[in-house]
């Protein structure tokens, strides 16, 4: 028997233990969300802003305030048309080529806006396959769908972004159902459209509203959507932020902006937590596969091979459209002059690692492309330190959680464009903005993955059973060798998930980026929109060759996760 | 050896644990005997360093096990739902504990081998635990929680989840094992049987305390209170008032009976409970015999193997289970009688 050396180096209450959990983590988000929040409050009623109120009126409130919410709404709508049959067919039936396309659907959930900007725009943009075509095929000098910059670009980018979370969340549900309940109302003599109505979609309803709020929620601050796809006739809250902070440079109405997004965002959040967590208990967790069946009538098999179409073009077609488009020479360049000889081309790739243009604000792509792999990695390195401390904090049984979680939750309801308007108010010195050593983004992608990570640790560790690592303590393990024995090993797979996402959404991340990036150190997204913006073909090809490596890191990333996630794990 | 003294524990404001007190030898192995709930399994945890209690201390080899945590104790502990590391393998799971005491990989190998061979899991040492069944899952869980060489083994209902013939089985081999190791062991179970087959001492837990402590056979022949009796289904138990002394007489609703067990704490008017075991009882066919005797009315008859098991109707004042060599059709009359010195006074 040893003696208890060290006892008092180990904290031996679940308090104890959680405060020195939270203890890091809380610091840096005090620091790097809490403070920047409290200095755009500041900022709003501030003395030395007080001229700056005369540029506000209610009018410049109320109409961004009512176009964020009228858009979500509509979008919602419509991604509830497409989603809920799409949910029903995936979580029913069997049919081929439904491993692929879960995939697929699953994939715009973690692309960059600037991807999907990018895709719609190779597809049905003014330079797109679509406009090329009916001008070549016409004869026309100018396209002659205009689908940039116009309202329903931003629905149908909505749509195409958000499907897949009523498929996950109703889905899942949906195939949990236990069947019984339908045979029960069948024998009671209920005809299916009854049942569905009243056994079905009360059973259905909070999962649905709660796939419904989240859905809104995204929609509500989508920003990368509605800058490059709606263009400047739309400014949601998030959007005019951004112009009245960057473009106009009112600050305090920016703040303003930015306090009403947050109690709007804040409201959603909490309302879809409460939700979600009065889940019906009538979904006894059953194998998923439990309820699949073949389509066999035709009426059946005409459904869904409807849908899935509509699915597989709404998804695949400005994702392929970008990929094609970024290897095809269809115009001149700048400065080219005549004919151009259409065709197959690498030329947009190659050129990514050249800076044809030599001027201080335009460098080359492979700048921004290590700058980006660069942010990721520390994304990744801060938010699984701090993920993993949170995530076990809040697995202990302590009262302290009730104090801190809720606390944990805001950054969760604030936007990429407040957390950037935040950070440019605080950190606008020189420690922070060194041009040398950006740290700051990292900072910011780590606020905005870090939930994500959360959410894929704490069940992970949750569900490691407390008999384990106390058996383990029974053989004789001291609680590191417990920590490196038991949990990691059987962490793995799940902290490896939250790599993943974390770099997946560092790299792709554009709303914060595009506050706080220096002109000479910009992230691919960044770069991709300015690109983008340029007049000329080698920029658009460049934008676009971009946007499909990205596209292509990304769909390797939910490919990894779809692969590793364990089987009943949600991160939404 | 282990001394525990005094421990005291609330569950969730309830008193679970109110002043346990024994000691365990050398080489024993004692089982700890409860219904669900009594805190058996919070008792071991508390042996174990796994919970601490609000008083009291373990005490081993005359040192205070207080601030040593459970990984310095050396005990083993085999968990009820087996904790087996779904990560690992049959072999990595045993060598776990063998690692845990940084001994050099050879000697883990051997020892590992050898914990494998005590339960007749050789060939399983590459498999995956996840792909076992429930009895051998079992074993697993013993082979690893023996393999260190405990001080002291504990198990923590151990055949709990697992079908009765399979329990029969395994049980046999435990005792097999925990014999031949003369490891000190401490058993916790709810089901008497498995107690009896295994233990050297009962412990008998009751409303947070041990309300019986002695042998098998010496809490079988002699359990020390109404509620130990019922405990182990030992037989009738008949509320009864002392009428007389010498020899000990009393009122019961089924008559006056007569025991021939006297006890010291018996005084005339004092209530008691009577313990008439269904083996003790005769049927008597004529009337030669009126002391002890219960009339009754046969109202069931279940074959039991061996013998049926009769339930008797008394007159509307009570029923009354005894054994029959052969069946007895129901609405039968009878007369039982029971001999004295079979007839046990227990206070309630």
């Amino acid at each position: 028997m040893q003696s208890a050396k060290g006892r008092f180096l180990r904290p031996n209450t679940p308090d104890k233990r959680a405060l020195l959990l939270w203890l890091l983590p809380a610091a840096f988000l005090l620091f790097f969300f809490y403070q920047p929040l409290l200095a755009i409050f500041r900022l709003i009623f501030s003395a030395q802003f007080r001229s700056g109120w005369d540029g506000i009126t209610l009018q410049k409130v109320l109409q961004p305030l009512g176009f964020t919410v009228y858009q979500a709404a509509l979008s919602t709508l419509f991604t509830l048309a497409l989603g809920l049959p799409s949910a029903y067919v995936f979580s029913h039936y069997n049919f081929p080529g439904k491993k692929i396309l879960r995939l697929l659907v699953s994939l715009p959930f973690i692309l960059p806006t600037v991807v999907v900007a990018a895709g719609f725009n190779a597809l049905l943009g003014p330079r797109g396959w679509i406009n090329l075509g009916l001008m070549a095929l016409l004869n026309l000098d100018e396209g002659p769908i205009r689908f940039l910059n116009s309202f329903p670009a931003i629905i149908i980018a909505h749509v195409f972004y958000n499907t897949t979370i009523i498929i996950r969340i109703v889905g899942a549900a949906w195939s949990g159902l236990n069947e019984r309940f339908l045979q029960a109302a069948a024998m009671l003599g209920a005809k299916p459209a009854r049942a569905f109505r009243e056994v079905t979609l009360p059973l259905l309803s909070p999962a649905i509203a709660a796939a419904a709020l989240l859905v809104f929620l995204f929609d509500f601050t989508s920003f990368g959507v509605i800058l490059m796809l709606g263009g400047p006739k739309f400014a949601t809250l998030e959007v005019s932020i951004y112009t009245q902070a960057f473009h106009l440079f009112n600050l305090p109405m920016a703040g303003l902006l930015s306090l009403i997004q947050l109690i709007c965002t804040l409201g959603i959040s909490i309302a879809h937590n409460r939700l979600s967590t009065h889940k019906s208990s009538a979904l006894s967790p059953r194998s998923e596969s439990a309820n699949l069946r073949k389509p066999k009538t035709w009426q059946e098999k005409a459904f869904i091979s409807i849908l899935l179409l509509v699915l597989f073009t709404l998804v695949l077609a400005p994702l392929l459209g970008l990929g094609l488009r970024s290897v095809f020479k269809l115009e001149a360049a700048r400065g080219e002059r005549g004919q151009v000889e259409a065709g197959l081309t690498l030329d947009y790739y190659r050129e990514l690692f050249e800076n044809r243009q030599g001027s201080l604000f335009y460098v080359p792509p492979i700048t921004a492309i290590r700058n980006s792999l660069f942010y990721s990695s520390l994304t990744v390195l801060i938010t699984l330190v701090l993920g993993t401390l949170v995530a076990y904090a809040l697995n202990q049984v302590s009262k302290m959680n009730r104090w801190i979680d809720p606390l944990f939750m805001l950054p969760l309801g604030a936007s990429a464009a407040t957390l950037g308007l935040g950070f440019i108010v605080v950190f606008n010195t020189p420690t922070w903005t060194n041009p040398a050593f950006p740290i700051l983004i990292p900072i910011a992608h780590s606020l905005i993955a870090l939930p994500f990570v959360v959410r894929t640790l704490a069940p992970a560790i949750r569900n490691i059973p407390q008999s384990l690592r106390q058996a383990a303590h029974m053989l004789g393990a001291s609680p590191l060798q417990v920590l490196r024995e038991v949990d990691l090993p059987i962490l793995r797979r799940s902290l490896l998930v939250s790599a993943v996402f974390a770099f997946t959404i560092s790299l792709g991340e554009f709303g914060a980026s595009s506050f706080i990036s220096t002109p000479d150190n910009p992230t691919i997204p960044v770069a991709i929109y300015r690109y983008i913006s340029q007049p000329g073909a080698l920029n658009y090809g460049q934008a676009l060759a971009m946007s499909t490596l990205l596209l292509i890191v990304c769909s390797l990333g939910i490919w990894l996760i779809e692969k590793l996630r364990l089987p009943g794990e949600e991160v939404f | 050896m282990l001394e525990v003294k005094d421990i005291y524990k609330t569950y969730e404001g309830k008193p679970l644990l109110q002043g346990i007190s024994f000691r365990l030898e050398r080489g024993e192995t004692i089982c700890l005997l409860g219904s669900s709930g009594s805190g058996k399994s919070t008792l071991l945890r508390i042996i174990a360093g796994l919970e601490t209690p609000e008083d009291g201390s373990v005490i081993w080899d005359g040192q205070d096990l207080r601030d040593i945590p459970p990984y310095q104790r050396q005990f083993g502990l085999m968990f009820q739902d087996y904790a087996l590391f779904p990560h690992r393998t049959v072999e990595q799971n045993v060598a776990f504990g063998l690692r845990m005491q940084d001994l050099p990989a050879q000697e883990v190998e051997t020892r590992t081998k050898e914990a494998l061979e005590t339960i007749n899991m050789q060939g399983f040492a590459k498999r995956q635990v996840t792909d076992l069944s429930g009895g051998e899952q079992q074993r697993v869980a013993l082979a690893r929680a023996m393999a260190p060489g405990p001080l002291l083994l504990m198990l923590d209902e151990p055949l709990g989840a697992l079908d009765r013939s399979l329990r029969e089985q395994l049980g046999q081999e435990l005792r097999r094992v925990l014999h031949e190791s003369e490891m000190p062991a401490i058993y916790v179970t709810h089901d008497q049987e498995e107690a009896f087959a295994i233990a050297d001492r009962l412990l008998i837990l009751h409303d947070g305390k041990i309300v019986q402590d002695g042998s098998p056979e010496a809490i079988f022949s002699q359990p020390n209170s109404a509620w130990v009796a019922a405990f182990f289904g030992l037989g009738n138990l008949l509320p009864g008032k002392v009428s007389a002394l010498e020899p000990p007489t009393f009122q019961t609703s089924l008559g006056t009976l007569v025991s021939a067990n006297s006890s010291a704490q018996l005084s005339v008017g004092s209530g008691c409970t009577l313990l008439l075991r269904p083996e003790d009882g005769r049927f008597c066919y004529d009337n030669e015999n009126t002391l002890n005797c219960i009339q009754g009315v046969v109202s069931d008859c279940v074959f039991q193997g061996e013998q049926y098991r009769l339930r008797l109707d008394c007159l509307g004042s009570g029923e009354l289970f005894v054994y029959a060599e052969e069946k007895i059709l129901p609405e039968a009359q009878v007369r039982v009688h029971f001999p004295p010195e079979s007839i046990m006074c227990l206070p309630d």
